[in-house]
């Protein structure tokens, strides 16, 4: 096969990491709430699946229940962490970007001390036939994918069904861009908005949970976790508030973050080393360009919901 | 009359909540104080979890909380240290301030940082030792402040002329300056360890000792930055921007002018931060040289309520908490990430008793004297 | 009557802190009629109405609907209870078409299908004459094509009580006889409809009923046909009552302030000001009547740099400044003459005289400018920003109707209020808080301002304090043409009279003085000349001496396109 193909299909299989983190945010922010918290996360999500995982050990256990399993306990941390980031920021009206970061520091400290007590060999080891399902036993590049990214294409599409399609997606819209009007007609705005912050934030904690165990599968993954969960915020603006145009984008990171590793092994390239960061800086200077022109095309539906980092009171007004 | 009762009844939900038209500063502090001790608890709960010496010992409950003081006043260098890692992190929620007050939510200090340290470390490391060191170190901290300012205005400028949202701008602003440093890194070093090791140039003179000065230059920063937010016009100009586009339209206050102009103040002084972490005390650059104290600093300025002499203290509450968190991790032998954990809980607990100072909860059955009064 | 009742209020009461909104109001509405609730601003009409539609909870009274006794608590149980208001400011998700708008919070069992809700909108639109398209976004729409999915919103939660709170303020008078013809028709389907207006040729039109409410009280509820005009007038404004303000006669009054064919368009492309005229002369108070949103606001933004004209000119007179005498227009001769009538003076006040000087000696002391004569400035303000206005010497004062979001910083403590217009003035970088801190103790000890300090943030006193001090800070600042809008609103009776009496001296003192008030009465005992606007334009001007209530009261409602006719 192509090595180009088969440097995209590998993309396409790092970047499913990117589209549950900026799923997950979407959710959230279309709820109204820029959460910072998500590289924390994510990070959170990953390791309740190893702690899981670990625990279980070299079970006997069949292997689709042990991935359950390591899921749920993905979901479990990740969605205790959007629970704690709602509470704050609906319930107590904590300023959103002080909560978010204080999460992101909180998420990445405690799944750093939880992983450094877990053994790598243990919640690794893990049936991988069953994350790789239908292409383990391929000898080319397509044995990256499995279920999980499968899965995250999966999600993305549904979360824009939802939003877009459903009536709750429209409440929850309407939540994030004019929660006053929401709770006239009779939306229970912090209902919509701890649910979406919730969900959205265990769909995050799967990205994590798929970086550590799926994709990566290895003892020092998760000290690059938080990176990416940063790179999912920058996603979110890329995509627009869209999270179909996630999995688009995301093909989009993943190539631009890895080729420059992969660029070196082309011998008909002549990169310089120092090409590699300039490269690996382009996911960025691209989200802000994309920031910049929609805000000067001012597309209305292309801005940021119009009530987000705000909170809602409703006797103010 | 009896309907009538009911209907209030069925009205009143258990709680209310309003907004407090003011609280003395004694409870808003005692609120506080409270929140960081259920904090620390909380803390003392999770230690049980995730430190085994303790779950075996749970005697060593004591050390562990005295480990908080031992890490910060334990030995003099300790305290210098922290004396000195409080200052810079200081610097940099000072620099953030000024954008803070104008509602300009820049959570790009970590990048100005960082590109000021590789400001100060690129003249450092061209000009070093060819030129005398007084005119170096002045190089150094010129170029420290224009790379700041620069990395700065740049979301300020297309805030004020199309609006762009500036929290989302300033905050990829922060990857593109890691990355930008790791390309320096690149061509600086060929061996391709890209890591660049001490510069024998352009260090900070020391007074007494290496910590005394940068000390002294935020403390003049703290009370110059004071001066600037409450008794010079840019600072009345930032509040009244801040507080209602409106009224400085109404008297004549241009908005997109002091945006920009704030946001390069703000820049500069986050280049200053860096002039100091590279001058004055690393010598060398790394993608990591800010070390996560841009955004730690978002949270020192959110919790001294943007006023400068406030934040001495959240400053030093913060590296309290690391340093004695740093403390546990090598006594009670767990991982190096301890204190973010820590100064996590911490943190939410502050965050949260903010609603405590800023609400009022009435109960069913007592809310009818003081809802009317709130509902002006 | 052999109509059904829909709707029945009895002994409604309402009070916020001490003000008293509604008092005891009983009111009937019967199926398929058109009611109209006429009534001064302030009269508590859309706070009567906002307890039907579940914002508010009355605190004394029961609501009856088809008989049966109802609890509203919320906007959601008024919809139960099929009524649905239309609010003066639309409660629409901007981003959203107008089907998402129309089914936005509504419970159904059935699948969420964004066509069959474009077609249940259309079927609603075609039923009732509306025109909408279902699919357009709402912040493409204009006013009126926001306000019709208000409506249809009302309509798809199947109400059969629809309140308008004053549809037609910001309608042009073709879509005003859309709108009526709408309203007509869904009164023959059966609805019952209840506007809110104090504009009376429309009450004259579209309704069977009406019920008329003053301060907080219903008065009467009469059949349209019985009744005309100048009834409902002299129902809706009351007796006069004698206010007892002191009131000067002008002296000395010249022009100050010629604003000449204002023309304004708001942001949504309304014609906010039509060809607006006046002078407004130093020496005198004169009052600016009208419904509120007739573009007093615009009127007074534009005049100080803050609305960017269409057209116009504002013409500022400043008085008389000493200039040079020059001989570029004039000879030797006619200087020497306008000398020998007193005409000029010198550097130190001195009157000059030429004679027996000689020429040569004349022409050296003109030329060097040492001989002055003085003259009125003329300023067109026109397209200045307000610091341009400033720096041009012009003294104006504003006293805007937003105190807190507009005229001061709810959060600075008085001194620092004080400084806002001024604080340029200190030395190099640094504010000058001592002539500031002088004037906020001065204010505070003049007009008797309760505050525990100068610098307790202004957001924490009472309204009457806070508009106390912007007064004083817009007064102290000396004008020459002093505007307030709404300087007593939400005052009490003794700030109020504090107020009066500070405008009354700035007129005695020989400023020009613009008052934009709501109250008639107040507007005829402080005043000398009343203009009145009604959608933007002027309709006329009354001398406040002589002029009644009633007077006043119809060239409020009157429209100048069809004002013709009806006089």
């Amino acid at each position: 096969m192509n090595i180009w193909l088969n440097f995209l299909i590998d993309s396409m299989a790092f970047g499913a990491t990117f589209i549950y983190g900026s799923t997950g945010e979407i959710l959230t922010e279309k709820a109204g709430h820029l959460n910072l918290g998500i590289p924390g996360i994510m990070c959170m999500g990953g390791a309740g699946g190893c702690l899981v995982l670990n625990a279980i050990g070299r079970s006997s256990l069949p292997p689709f229940l042990i991935v359950i399993l390591g899921i749920l306990g993905s979901l479990a941390l990740a969605m205790l962490c959007g629970m704690i980031y709602s509470f704050l920021t609906v319930t107590l009206r904590a300023n959103q970007n002080v909560t978010g970061l204080a999460l992101t520091t909180f998420g990445v400290g405690l799944m750093k001390v939880i992983m450094s007590k877990l053994d790598a060999t243990v919640y690794l080891v893990g049936p991988k036939q069953m994350y790789r399902w239908p292409f383990a036993n391929r000898q080319d590049s397509l044995q990256a994918m499995g279920i999980l990214f499968f899965a995250a294409v999966i999600i993305a599409v549904l979360a824009g069904w939802i939003l877009f399609r459903t009536k709750t997606g429209l409440h929850l819209r309407a939540v994030g861009e004019n929660p006053a009007t929401a709770d006239a007609v009779g939306i229970n705005v912090t209902k919509y908005k701890y649910a979406a912050t919730c969900i959205g934030s265990g769909i995050a904690g799967l990205g994590g949970f798929y970086y550590i165990i799926d994709y990566m599968a290895s003892q020092e993954a998760y000290l690059s976790l938080e990176a990416f969960g940063w790179l999912s915020i920058a996603l979110v603006i890329f995509a627009l508030w869209r999270p179909p145009l996630t999995i688009i984008g995301s093909v989009v990171f993943g190539f631009l973050f890895s080729v420059s590793s992969f660029i070196t092994n082309v011998p008909w390239i002549n990169v310089t080393m120092a090409m590699k960061p300039i490269l690996k800086m382009l996911p960025y200077v691209v989200t802000i360009l994309v920031l910049i022109v929609s805000s000067i095309r001012n597309k209305r539906e292309n801005q940021p919901p119009a009530s987000l980092g705000l909170s809602y009171f409703r006797e103010e007004r | 009359m009896a309907s009538v009762k009911r209907h209030a009844e069925a009205r009143e939900p258990l709680m209310h909540l309003s907004k407090r038209a003011s609280i003395s500063p004694v409870r808003s502090w005692i609120i506080r104080i409270c929140a960081v001790l259920l904090g620390f608890l909380l803390c003392g709960l999770i230690a049980f979890l995730l430190i085994e010496k303790l779950q075996q010992n749970p005697g060593r409950i004591g050390d562990f909380y005295y480990a908080f003081i031992k890490g910060a006043f334990g030995t003099s260098r300790k305290f210098w240290k922290f004396l000195r890692s409080t200052a810079v992190l200081l610097c940099i929620a000072l620099a953030l301030t000024p954008a803070f007050r104008m509602r300009f939510w820049n959570t790009g200090g970590e990048g100005q940082t960082l590109v000021g340290v590789l400001g100060a470390i690129a003249v450092d490391f061209y000009l070093g030792g060819k030129i005398p060191e007084g005119l170096l170190l002045v190089l150094m901290l010129l170029a420290a402040l224009c790379c700041g300012a620069v990395w700065g205005v740049i979301p300020a400028l297309f805030k004020a002329k199309w609006n762009t949202n500036e929290t989302l701008f300033t905050l990829m602003m922060n990857y593109v300056a890691t990355y930008l440093v790791a390309y320096f890194l690149v061509v600086w070093v060929p061996s391709g360890s890209s890591s660049l090791s001490k510069l024998q140039h352009g260090k900070l003179p020391t007074l007494g000792n290496d910590y005394l000065l940068i000390i002294l230059i935020v403390l003049a920063l703290t009370i110059g930055l004071h001066i600037y937010l409450n008794y010079t016009k840019h600072g009345y100009e930032i509040s009244v921007v801040g507080e209602s586009i409106r009224t400085a339209q109404y008297v004549g206050i241009k908005v997109g002018k002091v945006v920009i102009r704030t946001m390069i103040l703000s820049g500069m002084l986050c280049g200053l931060a860096g002039y100091l972490i590279a001058a004055g005390m690393d010598q060398t650059i790394t993608t990591e040289s800010a070390g996560g104290q841009g955004f730690t600093a978002i949270m020192v300025s959110w919790l001294g309520k943007f006023n400068p002499l406030a934040m001495i203290l959240t400053s030093a509450l913060i590296q309290v908490l690391n340093q004695g968190a740093a403390q546990i991790s090598q006594d009670f032998d767990v991982s190096g990430a301890m204190p973010s954990v820590i100064v996590g809980i911490i943190l939410f607990f502050i965050i949260g008793s903010e609603f405590f100072i800023n609400y009022q909860i009435h109960f069913r059955g007592h809310s009818a004297k003081a809802g009317k009064g709130a509902l002006k | 009557m052999e109509k059904k009742l829909a709707l029945q209020m009895r002994g409604i009461t309402k009070r916020f802190g001490s003000v008293l909104a509604n008092n005891h109001v009983d009111l009937d509405v019967y199926e398929g009629e058109i009611l109209a609730i006429l009534g001064e601003n302030g009269c508590g009409k859309t706070t009567l109405m906002n307890m039907i539609a579940g914002i508010y909870f009355p605190d004394e009274g029961h609501i009856l609907i088809d008989g049966q006794e109802v609890v509203i608590r919320s906007p959601k149980d008024a919809f139960d209870h099929g009524i649905g208001m239309i609010h003066q400011h639309f409660k629409l998700v901007d981003l959203f078409t107008a089907a998402e708008n129309v089914v936005l919070g509504v419970e159904e069992e059935k699948r969420y299908n964004l066509k069959e809700v474009c077609g249940e909108v259309s079927r609603i639109a075609e039923r009732y004459g509306f025109h909408i398209d279902p699919a357009k976004k709402v912040y493409d729409m204009s006013v009126s094509e926001k306000q019709t999915v208000e409506i249809i919103k009302v309509l798809y939660r199947g109400a059969d009580i629809l309140i308008l709170d004053e549809p037609t303020a910001v309608l042009t008078p073709q879509e005003i006889s859309r709108l009526f013809d709408v309203l007509r028709r869904m009164k023959a389907d059966g609805k019952s409809i209840i506007i809110i207006t104090h504009k009376l040729n429309e009450v004259m039109e579209v309704s069977d009923r009406v019920a008329i409410l003053r301060r907080g009280e219903h008065i009467a509820t009469v059949n349209t046909a019985e009744t005309n005009e100048a009834q409902l007038t002299e129902m809706m404004v009351g007796k006069k009552i004698d206010l007892d303000i002191h009131r000067s006669k002008p002296v000395n009054a010249r022009p100050r302030l010629e604003i000449r064919n204002l023309n304004l368009k708001n942001e949504e492309g309304v014609q906010v000001l039509k060809n607006v005229s006046f002078t407004a002369n130093g020496g005198e108070i004169l009052g600016i009547a009208g419904i509120a949103g007739s573009g007093q606001r615009e009127l007074l933004e534009s005049i100080v740099g803050l609305q960017p004209l269409e057209s116009g000119d504002i013409i500022f007179t400043n008085p008389k400044k000493d200039k040079p005498v020059t001989f570029f227009h004039k000879s030797l001769k006619r200087v020497k003459e306008l000398a020998a009538q007193d005409a000029f003076h010198d550097v130190n006040m001195n009157a000059v005289s030429f004679r027996g000087m000689r020429n040569s000696a004349i022409r050296k002391w003109v030329d060097n400018g040492g001989v002055l004569f003085r003259e009125d400035e003329i300023i067109n303000l026109r397209h200045k920003t307000p610091l341009e206005i400033r720096e041009l010497g012009v003294r104006l004062s504003f006293v805007p109707e937003d105190r807190l979001g507009m005229g001061l910083v709810g959060s600075m403590g008085i001194t620092d209020n004080m400084m806002l217009r001024s604080y340029r003035k200190g030395k190099a970088g640094f504010l000058d808080r001592k002539k500031p801190r002088a004037l906020a103790e001065e204010i505070i000890e003049e007009l008797e301002v309760s505050t525990p300090g100068t610098s307790t943030p202004v957001r924490r006193l009472s309204g009457g304090n806070v508009q106390k001090v912007l007064v004083g800070r817009e007064i102290a600042f000396t004008p020459k043409v002093l505007m307030a809008a709404y300087p007593v609103r939400g005052l009490d009776i003794n700030s109020s009279y504090t107020i009066y009496n500070l405008l009354n001296r700035q007129k005695e003192n020989g400023v020009a003085v613009i008052f934009v008030g709501e109250d008639l009465d107040v507007l005829l005992a402080l005043c000398d000349r009343i203009i009145v606007m009604n959608g933007g334009a002027i309709t006329g001007t009354v001398d406040a001496r002589t002029a009644t209530k009633e007077e006043v009261g119809l060239l409020m409602t009157k429209t100048v396109e069809s004002g013709r006719e009806e006089q």
